[in-house]
């Protein structure tokens, strides 16, 4: 073991974190930068609730060593939140459809939405639901968190593309 | 924190390569999905690892002079799914590859890994055996490029000597120009599983479009390592597209695996999905050349 300075930017930060070399992503996400909206499950990469967006990618921070993190940009549901505090558009719809019940797997699912929402490309339901096949719910049966992210897609679709 | 006794991250593959001589017991890590798991598990426990991942150099795909395609061996699944050389001339691979896992673990799973790992499950080793894929390795004693046939030696096991590392995979022109191909895995679930069994065809048509003038066909679990039926491809090659070319195909097949009874499926049930998938990748294979099958 070693402890390594990693520099990174998280939520639009750049930050230099004292490491330590076996750490994983999630760990230091959560113990030295206190984003608890990444979430322990699984930590072998099958449940997706510690999914991230590194470089715009969803990962599952549980496999991904903290120090190949070096550089590279980080985004977690916490930098979801616009300068006012509010929440956004799609952690919105999670609550307006009903997609969230105990909680656990929601940030996860929410960030494994996010490149499908900030593609240009239009989503087919099938396509929605095989970016989502990562992130596991045991409440919802999923129904809800899909119709939450198609709604949100849909709605920022109408916006870029007004009908006139 | 990961149980692992140290971590040494390599800054070229000449780097990775020394420092593997030095250390022949460490383990090389690339995207970790398997690594990092079995360090969980606790199979590789207060492991020595050698991180190749930062060697963006082994990342990508290109199209060489000689109009091969090299795919960097660090390069991730979703990459290769959306990249354009794929795309436009091998993709199969590119659908084989997208069948892996959900969409994280194609982000951060790399091609290389998913062979060097030498399970016979892998997703796109038996789309890569029936391209005909050669693997360049590179070592302290420079450079070897094998076909992917010889890299598998057996269960878990590849043929990479001390301090080697696979650094691409090439597909020559005369093994994808004109081909297409289907690969169909198997699985229970649509994501997040391993296949029970997969098989990868590719084949091209003659000029009238109504004869198989090549065709190659690999499986995965259907034998202890991925493998190709060399006896089936003879078997239907030039022959018009009917149900007794098709049952040929299936039936000669199943004479040439030797697939296993597991906790995921027994040998009789994948017996029959050796017989069976085979026809029907067969059939998207031919559709996608352009041929017509009547009936």
């Amino acid at each position: 073991m070693a402890n390594k300075i990693l520099s990174c930017i998280v939520n639009g930060e750049p930050k230099q974190i004292m490491i330590d070399d076996r750490e994983s992503l999630t760990d230091v996400l959560r113990n030295h930068l206190g984003l608890t909206s990444v979430k322990k499950g699984c930590e072998v990469g099958e449940c997706g609730a510690c999914t991230v967006l590194i470089d715009g990618e969803a990962f599952d921070s549980c496999i991904y060593l903290a120090i190949w993190a070096e550089g590279k940009e980080i985004r977690t549901t916490e930098g979801l939140m616009d300068s006012d505090g509010n929440i956004a558009d799609i952690q919105q719809a999670f609550i307006d459809e009903g997609a969230v019940q105990c909680g656990f797997c929601t940030c996860g699912a929410i960030m494994a939405s996010i490149p499908v929402l900030e593609d240009d490309k239009e989503y087919t339901t099938d396509e929605i639901k095989k970016e989502l096949s990562g992130n596991l719910c045991r409440c919802t049966g999923y129904e809800n968190i899909l119709n939450a992210v198609e709604k949100t897609k849909v709605h920022r679709c109408d916006c870029k593309n007004p009908k006139i | 924190m990961y149980d692992i006794e140290k971590i040494y991250q390599a800054t070229s593959v000449k780097d990775a390569i020394s420092h593997l001589v030095l250390e022949p017991k460490a383990i090389i890590i690339a995207g970790g999905s398997d690594v990092l798991i079995s360090i969980r598990h606790g199979k590789l426990a207060g492991c020595s690892l050698v991180s190749i991942f930062g060697l963006d150099e082994l990342r990508g795909v290109t199209l060489e002079d000689d109009c091969s395609i090299k795919i960097g061996a660090l390069t991730s699944f979703s990459h290769i799914t959306k990249n354009d050389i794929i795309q436009k001339y091998i993709p199969v691979l590119g659908e084989a590859v997208d069948e892996i896992g959900g969409p994280q673990l194609r982000n951060i799973g790399t091609i290389g890994g998913n062979i060097s790992n030498g399970v016979t499950s892998a997703d796109s080793a038996s789309t890569l055996f029936a391209l005909n894929a050669k693997l360049q390795l590179e070592g302290p004693d420079g450079q070897r490029i094998i076909p992917i046939s010889e890299y598998y030696v057996g269960p878990g096991k590849v043929s990479l000597k001390n301090a080697e590392i696979l650094t691409a995979i090439y597909i020559t022109k005369e093994n994808y120009e004109n081909f297409k191909g289907n690969y169909i895995k198997y699985a229970m679930r649509n994501a997040m599983d391993i296949a029970t069994l997969g098989c990868s065809v590719v084949c091209k048509l003659n000029a009238q479009k109504d004869k198989i003038e090549d065709v190659r066909l690999a499986y995965g679990v259907a034998a202890p390592i991925p493998m190709r039926c060399f006896k089936a491809e003879v078997a239907v090659k030039g022959m018009n597209f009917s149900e007794e070319m098709f049952n040929a195909f299936g039936e000669t097949a199943k004479t040439e695996v030797s697939p296993r009874t597991s906790w995921r499926a027994s040998k009789d049930f994948r017996l029959q999905l050796v017989g069976e998938l085979c026809k029907r990748a067969l059939k998207e294979s031919i559709k996608k050349c352009g041929g017509v099958i009547n009936g």
